[in-house]
């Protein structure tokens, strides 16, 4: 089996909030084109470890490596090819899905103030381009017919539909999906899933997702990652995760507290 | 030495006046979240309903009495009218409707009183007293004892009463305060009329110096600084931050004021709030905010 | 304290009960907005139009500017002086308010202040600078106005939310200090009155009221396409993005500071070019003490009224604050049988512009504009129900 390079290494991250432990010299790596999970009951530091990599909080101690650089702030991410959703949804709330989409791929933009301002050549031209490719991924999303509405009145599942797009646009090599399908219908479920498997097979990106589904992680992840009370658990396929006694253990306590 | 005195205690002064009207304006934000830019018209709606009680012939206490029922009446039903339709409203909506209330109060002020300058008499002089090496009248000192009064009263009921801390907590998180079963529509009202009563002491006492008039309203925007710098979370902030500015722009007038033809008064305390907010985003005494993602 | 007025117009829910609520399935929508557009014939895109159609659009277009231009021949003298100079000069000034606090979210009440400094630079800059045009004076002047602007905005790098309004205020205050005490700006008049300048564009004299609302019209109609274009591109999505959440802008890859200094600047020119047009082409003089405080909320009333965040929003303010007083007058002398005393009027003008602010911002946020976009899809509902 050939050696795949990895994309993203974490090492020895650790965090606190107010002398509360978040996460505790957590290290690991995710290889190019995987599919890594990270699990754990809640409390357990999911969030903060993909808010560390996404550079909006920064750890007490450890670094973040991607592609063997050093990742620190949250701007640098967009240009490195890393795009993220939120738990909480971070949309753009008084634009439309169009425009959240497109803002998604706008860091590559070229054309300059003025020709912007005046539409000439190749602002005229980004724009275009700008508005087929997000076109295409909303068709992808099945959100087609929502171009045009404004991101804040929609339902909650397209909501997280939208966000997806928007990270998707850029074709990241790396997308950061926290907690993708929380709050959504058995449907909804099963529709999510099917586009993220899209998006990991047609644009290779390589995918990080924090997920509660349990049944969903088992099905979609080739890696997965157990962090329980900030400290990492186990971390392996998921057959050999799902019968560590240390996680059975963390998942039943969890229940009994 | 002595002059730079005067003109120190002369800025303290007038830090008192100041912090006496930003008290208003904090007793709100804790309250509702916003920044009541119609503060300034309720000082001045309050003071011209005073003022016109006592031309009328009523006596001090009545007079006193009477403007302060009208307050309470017209707090309650900003309140109700405007703020309670804006309970989801982002704090920039809000203020923006605090601006257009400012505006309804300064027409209707203006139309029921008249535009002329009022003078109001309290019976305390504002003459210097004599013997004092410093320029010090009873008037400065009767508003700096109310001040202290006001602010002792309201720092024990936020502490002590349940109104109080029903406030902090509603200040703190307005929805975790409704789980709690507070009252919310009553602690708004609560805390409006409170900053009605506020307005007409800050009413009172400065048209007792300056005398009653439209100006009013706009001096007391420097109330923003005042709460920028001290914080608008504590009173004792407040209390820092009226007497800072008060005698910091008084200083800069007197001591930069000549090399520049005079007038610095009108922006300083403003220019100052800003260098503050680049050094110090939450004031001297202010609490410091997370945010969690 | 992440969305702003438009966003929270537009979404009508309670954000922190959405962002708990798991499970939700649906906004609260504002009862009086049709949700979405679902339904209705779809607009297609200008690319996919008929050709037909896009010249059919070109004609309209070619037959509004000719309208607009000959719009002197058609109006009295009155209306174009005194109504609608001002409306171009103030929709303007609402454009550049618009793009600061309504795309980029960044509070400011300063939009007199950058109208006077355009005004004065316009000013100085035709005053001391031989024989040059007119236009480039006033671009000049939107220029200095700009870099105002900008560095008053700087602080918004390091401040966020309601506490950045202070910089504005320190700006107005500022400015009218600024050009009261120092005669050299004024060219050393008394209390610091500027007159205009003889208003000559390419060899044609435009001192009449007609030649005032070319003036005005040739400055706003191209400077209005040009802000459209950049609200409906990259800057303005990044603009609105700020706007909305500022941290996902910046994971998104938006250069927040950048963006916020542009708006800054941009709307800075705007307010500057119309402080020129306000000064020369409406008052024909003016003084600092008549760009203060009470002109910057003037401004921000119009653009609430109109509509946060939309282009055409300001020319309905601006349309609504210039025409309103004019009506009570008239209104008011056929009531009262004879001239009412203006003190009067114009407090009552406070009160309807306060009233008016606050039932825009409970009931419809996003303005008239809104309004009459709503009015329309309830019509085209109703038109395209079922037989």
């Amino acid at each position: 089996m050939t050696e795949r390079a990895a994309l993203l290494e974490i090492e020895d991250v650790s965090l606190a909030f107010d002398g509360v432990r978040a996460l505790d010299h957590v290290t690991f790596r995710v290889d190019r084109g995987e599919v890594c999970a990270i699990i754990g009951p809640n409390g357990a530091g999911k969030s903060s470890m993909v808010n560390v990599i996404s550079g909006l909080y920064k750890p007490a101690s450890g670094r973040v490596r991607f592609q063997g650089r050093e990742l620190r702030r949250a701007r640098e991410l967009s240009g490195l090819g890393i795009a993220r959703t939120f738990q909480n949804l971070a949309l753009f709330r008084g634009m439309t899905v169009l425009e959240n989409v497109e803002l998604g791929r706008d860091f590559r933009g070229r054309a300059s103030f003025f020709e912007q301002a005046f539409r000439l050549g190749r602002a005229a031209r980004e724009e275009r381009r700008s508005r087929e490719e997000a076109d295409q991924i909303l068709a992808l999303l099945g959100i087609a017919a929502h171009r045009d509405d404004i991101v804040g009145r929609l339902p909650y599942g397209l909501q997280k539909r939208v966000e997806l797009a928007r990270a998707l646009a850029p074709r990241p090599k790396l997308l950061l999906l926290d907690e993708p399908m929380a709050g959504m219908t058995f449907d909804e479920k099963r529709d999510m899933c099917r586009f993220i498997v899209e998006a990991h097979e047609t644009l290779g990106t390589t995918l990080v997702l924090i997920e509660h589904d349990l049944a969903v992680v088992m099905d979609l992840s080739d890696h997965v990652i157990v962090l329980d009370r900030g400290r990492k658990l186990a971390d392996g396929p998921p057959d050999a995760v799902r019968r560590d006694p240390e996680v059975i253990r963390a998942y039943v306590g969890s229940f009994a507290d | 030495m002595i002059f730079f005195l005067e003109v120190l205690i002369g800025g303290l002064l007038a830090g008192v006046m100041y912090t006496m009207v930003a008290l208003g304006f904090v007793l709100i934000y804790k309250a509702s979240g916003v920044f009541n830019f119609a503060q300034g018209s309720m000082v001045l709606f309050a003071a011209l309903t005073l003022v016109t009680l006592l031309e009328h012939g009523l006596p001090l206490l009545l007079a006193f009495g009477a403007a302060l029922l009208v307050m309470l009446v017209l707090a309650v039903a900003i309140e109700r009218a405007v703020l309670r339709q804006l309970v989801n409203a982002p704090p920039m909506a809000l203020f923006l409707a605090t601006l257009g209330l400012a505006f309804v109060l300064e027409g209707l002020a203006q139309l029921v009183y008249g535009t002329q300058v009022h003078g109001l008499e309290i019976g305390i002089s504002d003459a210097p007293i004599r013997g004092l090496p410093l320029e010090v009248s009873k008037l400065d000192l009767f508003a700096g004892a109310v001040a202290a009064a006001l602010v002792t009263v309201l720092g024990v009921l936020f502490q002590k009463t349940r109104s109080g801390v029903g406030l902090r907590a509603v200040a703190d998180d307005p929805i975790a305060a409704l789980a709690v079963g507070l009252d919310l529509p009553r602690l708004w009202a609560i805390a409006w009329a409170g900053a009605g009563v506020v307005a007409l002491v800050a009413g009172l006492l400065w048209g007792a110096r300056v005398g009653v008039q439209f100006s009013l309203s706009l001096v007391v925007l420097k109330a923003l600084p005042v709460l920028i710098i001290g914080g608008f979370s504590s009173i004792g902030g407040v209390i820092a931050g009226g007497l800072l500015v008060g005698a910091s722009e008084k200083l800069a007038e007197v001591y930069v004021g000549p090399l520049v033809g005079g007038g610095i008064e009108s922006w300083f305390p403003y220019v100052l709030a800003v260098g503050f907010l680049l050094v110090r985003p939450t004031g001297l005494l202010g609490e410091r905010l997370m945010e969690r993602v | 304290m992440s969305s702003d007025v438009t966003a929270w117009a537009s979404s009508d829910a309670d954000e922190a009960a959405s962002a708990r609520n798991a499970t939700g399935q649906g906004q609260a929508v504002r009862k009086d907005d049709p949700p979405t557009r679902e339904g209705l014939p779809r607009q297609p895109a200008l690319a996919r139009r008929s050709l037909a159609l896009r010249i059919a659009s070109v004609v309209a277009a070619l037959a509004a500017a000719v309208g607009l231009l000959t719009v002197p021949l058609l109006v009295t003298d009155y209306v174009l002086s005194a109504i609608l100079v001002p409306v171009l000069a103030l929709a303007l000034a609402g454009i550049g308010q618009n793009l600061i606090t309504g795309y980029a979210g960044q509070l400011s009440v300063g939009s007199a202040a950058f109208m006077s400094v355009g005004a004065f630079a316009t000013y100085d800059v035709h005053l001391h600078v031989p024989g040059i045009p007119l236009i480039a004076s006033f671009a000049a002047g939107g220029l200095v106005a700009a870099l105002v602007g900008l560095i008053f905005g700087l602080p918004s790098l390091r401040i966020r939310g309601f506490y950045l309004v202070v910089s504005t205020l320190a700006a107005q205050f500022f400015v009218v200090w600024l050009f009261t005490k120092v005669p050299w700006f004024s060219n050393y008049s008394a209390s610091g009155v500027i007159t205009a300048p003889k208003l000559v564009v390419a060899n044609v004299d435009l001192s009449s009221p007609g030649g005032h609302y070319w003036l005005s019209l040739l400055v706003v109609a191209p400077l209005t396409v040009l802000a459209r274009n950049l609200v409906r591109g990259r800057v303005g999505r990044g603009w609105m993005a700020v706007r909305d959440m500022e941290t996902a802008a910046a994971v998104v890859g938006v250069r927040t500071g950048r963006a916020k200094l542009l708006a800054f600047a941009v709307g800075s020119f705007y307010c500057g070019i119309a402080g020129a047009l306000w000064a020369f082409a409406y008052l024909g003089t003016v003084e600092p003490h008549g760009l203060d405080l009470d002109r910057s909320f003037q401004v921000l009333f119009i653009v609430i009224l109109g509509g946060l965040g939309s282009i055409a929003g300001p020319f309905v303010g601006a349309a609504f604050v210039i025409l309103l007083p004019v009506a009570f007058d008239q209104i008011g002398s056929a009531i009262a049988g004879g001239s009412v005393d203006p003190g009067v009027l114009q407090n009552i003008e406070k009160i309807l512009f306060g009233s008016l602010v606050i039932f825009i911002l409970v009931k419809q946020p996003a303005g008239m504009v809104r309004i009459v976009e709503n009015a329309w899809i309830r019509v085209a509902r109703w038109r395209a129900r079922p037989a």
